[in-house]
């Protein structure tokens, strides 16, 4: 038996967050009645011009700077030129020889904890075609080119990830990477931020690439890994049957969990580059890069190591904290709001907040326990209002909308009972009540003071003080 | 009918005759004319006597601009809205542009009155003007010659006294032939001097829009309003605009003239190189120093430029598909029946030759050797150019080969038809300004004698022009309009 390497690079393609399109004045609104986001230019009309999106070019150069990436002094437009309806003037504008954003890398964690550096070999601006839409007029295509014209980044990476797993880390960290440079909004659904991956195979320890296909049509991180999974064993078989693989396109199917063939090499596109003659080259100079990298949020990486040397968390906790920027912007809400509660409050997050909203499937922009409700909850642990028991009962009720944790906390009567008379009562009535596990103790048996704690905490219906309890407890069997 | 721009504006200015008046005066020659010299295909009399209504008012209000009320002819190359822009193409017999190009809208705010949009080559592609859709243009001075191409409506809609002025387009000398041939002015401004938008595109880097009239100093009134940048055309250029009027008064003593050698070797008709001398002992007589100069890699222009232009224009023409505008196929069965029907259908013969052409001259293996290299040579050809005008200030040469050549004669050898260009060619290869302007008569026929600039020198260029046409006449001749 060959062992199998697996070689994945990926084709990422995020589309800019800019308001108007690439090349012309119309809005790229996502959703909008077909063909009413097209003007005379995305539409092809006879004798338009491209006019270059200025913010598309900052957009192109604030990932490349991100990257650490070589951004190309004179970039070049070129016309990648292929007849399709949706594709109005029968060329896209692309860039080929000289694209915007040159050799950069990024590093990415990968579960036994170590890290890697993807490669990334180069990113480039273009413009998106429209829709061509089959299902819904019988025997005719429909064409919408309300996205014909919309700002594309295409990330093409180096062929440096060797499972699925590798590269859906590395996807998810582009992915994290375009929105915390607000340059993508990275939904999936709506197809803002594609995949394509390149995957081949080869026996173990040979340096020459095995046969790539292109997998194209993969729109979940889920599906991505699966998409990948399949043709690696599709491959191998291939090759184990004593069958070349061919160097083609396909398509993933996630009904059928699948990829298939879509075109081969044969038929495919002889694209005819050449320099765009409507555009003027890009010229982006040193201070146009200066004051790119001055204006840059902070990026996930610094945020990790800030998370772990400044609060404390672990590498684990802050990974997942700044994976997406999301849940980035939730924690520095509530860390805001209470500084010196960092680690509980990523304890949270990371625990029954997102058990909470992986259960009722929603992300947590859409999360009924805002960052501040969550933080007024965790501070009534820190200042023992509640204790941690109580406070996953008042968590539940804050997710059913009842209201904010001092609310429910008054409403319940959920206030912990730190008052010692009181605790001492409720003491005394269960030691009292137990003569035979009184008895025990003073045999000896030290596990019965879990049974006198359970007790008490269940006549206080959990509100004394856990702490208050222990200490009072052990005092009194001493004393009896 | 044979008012210059000038004579008109005074006329208006006067009151001798209204905005409408004149405009009717030349809807009623066109309509008498055009069925013989078939210049214009479409003419916009509604809209021509609106416009002039509207000029009318403007000038009775005090508010008009040199232009208004200034009947235009505008070459059907040029999107004018909710008027069909055909290009001279099947392709575009069907198609109303919903938008003004650039230089339209100049034109029209500046109040002037379009009769019309002229003939063409089909998508500016031809030296006779035989490649319409809508049938060849008859040279106005012998019916059965060709009066140039691409825009061989405008030149002759102008000789024939059927516009006062026309606009144009130049990609190869499709301004300065037709000039030459039909014995008008015409310019080609510097590559980027005038907006490209709204001008459907045959070669993207050398197409440049330019004005036809009677004199250079009508050139100049006209250039005043088509140049300038463009936001919406990121190859125009963001330059000031001199007043091109205004730079037409001083004499050109010590003017330097070069005379590239050669422009003066084989293939030269004798009528023309006689006129062309004749021309040039005038500039010496008007006190312009005269030199010989050299463009060595002038042989390589006519190639160069047909790489260059086809290649472009093979994916400039790729949006005329069958499925947003312009002709579509009946029953398509399938897309690539679409496809094939609609460009097969839509296009004529020369501009099928150029998308083949130009497809091949790009395609993967060939790129390098046809492509690349002929973008090195272009370089060459500039740098050419850039020497010599180290050296002087203007050049002069013949525009054309040959007069007007008969109808029909050069149809069928596309390689002679594409050499009425070799004198035009390589100024929109270097992207410099040129000129076409009468210098006599051959044969009876026109003779044009073509001047080039610098770069942005159009206002010299111009002024080169008309103080020639101050010491002569051949510009004022007019054909007996049949």
């Amino acid at each position: 038996m060959v062992a199998w390497e697996t070689v994945i690079g990926l084709e990422i393609h995020a589309q800019l967050a800019t308001k108007s399109k690439i090349f012309s004045a119309a809005s790229t609104t996502f959703g909008s009645e077909p063909n009413t986001q097209a003007c005379a230019v995305d539409l092809g009309f006879p004798g338009v011009l491209p006019v270059l999106n200025a913010e598309a070019v900052n957009m192109a150069i604030k990932f490349g700077v991100a990257i650490d990436a070589e951004i190309t002094p004179v970039s070049v437009f070129a016309r990648k030129n292929y007849f399709y309806p949706d594709l109005p003037k029968g060329y896209q504008i692309s860039q080929f020889e000289l694209p915007i954003v040159g050799p950069g890398n990024l590093s990415i964690s990968l579960e036994d904890g170590q890290s890697k550096i993807i490669g990334v070999t180069r990113a480039h601006l273009e413009e998106d075609a429209g829709k061509s839409l089959h299902e819904e007029f019988p025997d005719q295509t429909g064409i919408d080119l309300n996205r014909a014209g919309t700002p594309l980044l295409e990330i093409v990476s180096d062929p440096d990830m060797r499972s699925a797993k590798e590269a859906v880390a590395y996807a998810r960290k582009i992915h994290a990477l375009v929105q915390y440079l607000e340059i993508c909004d990275g939904n999936m659904q709506e197809g803002s931020f594609r995949c394509d991956a390149n995957v081949s195979v080869r026996p173990m320890g040979e340096k020459a690439l095995g046969t790539r296909a292109e997998i194209k049509n993969i729109n979940s991180f889920r599906f991505l890994e699966r998409a990948i999974n399949f043709e690696v064993e599709r491959q191998i078989d291939l090759i184990e049957d004593g069958a070349k693989v061919v160097q083609e396109t396909r398509l993933y199917d996630a009904d059928k969990d699948e990829t298939r063939s879509m075109r081969s090499k044969e038929e495919a596109n002889d694209y005819r580059y050449f320099p765009d003659p409507d555009l003027l080259p890009v010229a982006v100079t040193d201070e146009d890069i200066k004051r790119i990298r001055a204006a840059l949020p902070e990026l996930p990486e610094q945020k990790r190591q800030r998370y772990i040397g400044d609060l404390g968390l672990s590498d684990y906790n802050a990974e997942l904290l700044t994976t997406s920027r999301d849940v980035a912007d939730y924690f520095e809400q509530a860390l805001a709001k209470a500084p010196t509660l960092g680690a509980l409050i990523a304890n949270w997050i990371l625990g029954d907040l997102t058990g909470a909203l992986n259960k009722a499937d929603l992300d947590i922009q859409a999360s009924p326990i805002t960052a501040v409700m969550l933080t007024e909850l965790i501070e009534r642990i820190a200042d023992n209002t509640i204790s941690g028991k109580i406070a996953k009962q008042v968590f539940e009720a804050m997710w059913q909308g009842e209201g904010s944790a001092d609310a429910i906390i008054e409403a319940q009567g959920l206030k912990q009972i730190t008052d010692s008379g009181a605790i001492e009562s409720i003491i005394d009535e269960v030691i009292a009540a137990n003569p035979d596990q009184v008895e025990q103790f003073r045999a000896g048996k030290e596990k019965v003071l879990g049974f006198f704690v359970g007790q008490i905490m269940k006549q206080s219906k959990g509100k004394a003080n856990p702490g208050q309890v222990n200490q009072m407890l052990r005092d009194k069997l001493k004393s009896v | 009918m044979s008012k210059t721009i000038s004579q008109i504006q005074q006329g208006l200015t006067k009151r001798d005759f209204s905005s409408v008046e004149i405009t009717q005066d030349y809807l009623a020659a066109i309509k008498q004319h055009n069925p013989a010299i078939n210049c214009y295909i479409s003419i916009t009399e509604d809209l021509a006597l609106q416009q002039a209504k509207a000029a009318d008012q403007r000038i009775a209000s005090g508010e008009a601009q040199l232009l208004t009320g200034v009947p235009i002819a505008h070459k059907d190359v040029f999107c004018t809205d909710g008027v069909r822009t055909s290009c001279g193409s099947k392709m575009l017999d069907n198609f109303v542009a919903p938008y003004d190009a650039t230089i339209i809208g100049n034109f029209n705010e500046a109040g002037s009155v379009m009769l019309g949009k002229t003939n063409m080559d089909e998508f500016a592609m031809g030296s006779s003007n035989e490649n319409s859709y809508y049938g060849s243009v008859a040279n106005p001075w012998d019916h059965e010659r060709v009066p140039g191409g691409s825009s061989g409506g405008s030149a002759a809609a102008v000789a024939a006294g059927l516009a006062p002025a026309a606009t144009g387009t130049d990609t190869g000398g499709s301004i300065r032939q037709p000039a030459a041939l039909c014995g008008v002015t015409g310019i080609k401004p510097t590559y980027g001097r005038v907006s490209r938008y709204g001008m459907i595109a045959f070669g993207s880097s050398l197409d440049q829009g330019g004005p036809f009239a009677r004199t250079a100093e009508d050139c100049a009134i006209l250039l005043n309003t088509m140049a300038g940048f463009d936001p919406r055309d990121s190859t125009s250029i963001d330059q000031p605009v001199p007043d091109y009027s205004q730079g037409l008064g001083s004499d050109i003593k010590g003017l330097k003239i070069g005379l590239p050698k050669e422009y003066f070797a084989e293939g030269l008709e004798a009528g023309v190189a006689s006129v062309i001398e004749s021309a040039i002992d005038e500039y010496r007589r008007l006190g312009a120093e005269i030199v010989e100069i050299s463009l060595p890699h002038t042989k390589y222009s006519i190639p160069v430029y047909y790489v260059v232009a086809l290649a472009e224009c093979s994916s400039n023409l790729s949006r005329f598909d069958g499925v947003r505008f312009g002709h579509r196929c009946s029953n398509p069965q399938d897309l690539e029946d679409l496809y094939k029907r609609s460009r097969g259908e839509g296009f004529g013969e020369e501009v099928k030759r150029r998308i083949m052409l130009g497809t091949y001259a790009l395609s993967a293996g060939y790129y390098d050797a046809y492509y690349l290299k002929a973008q090195q040579v272009r370089r060459l050809i500039k740098q050419d150019f850039e020497q010599a005008f180290k050296q002087v200030d203007i050049i002069a040469a013949p525009t054309t080969p040959e007069i007007a050549f008969k109808l029909g004669d050069k149809t069928d050898d596309p390689v002679s038809m594409y050499l009425q260009d070799i004198y035009t060619i390589s100024l929109n290869l270097a992207g410099l300004p040129g000129m076409s302007i009468p210098a006599g008569f051959s044969q009876g026929l026109p003779v044009g004698l073509q001047l080039v600039g610098n770069y942005f020198d159009e206002a010299r260029l111009l002024n080169t022009a008309h103080q020639f046409q101050l010491s002569n006449d051949w510009h004022l001749q007019s054909p007996e309009v049949k």
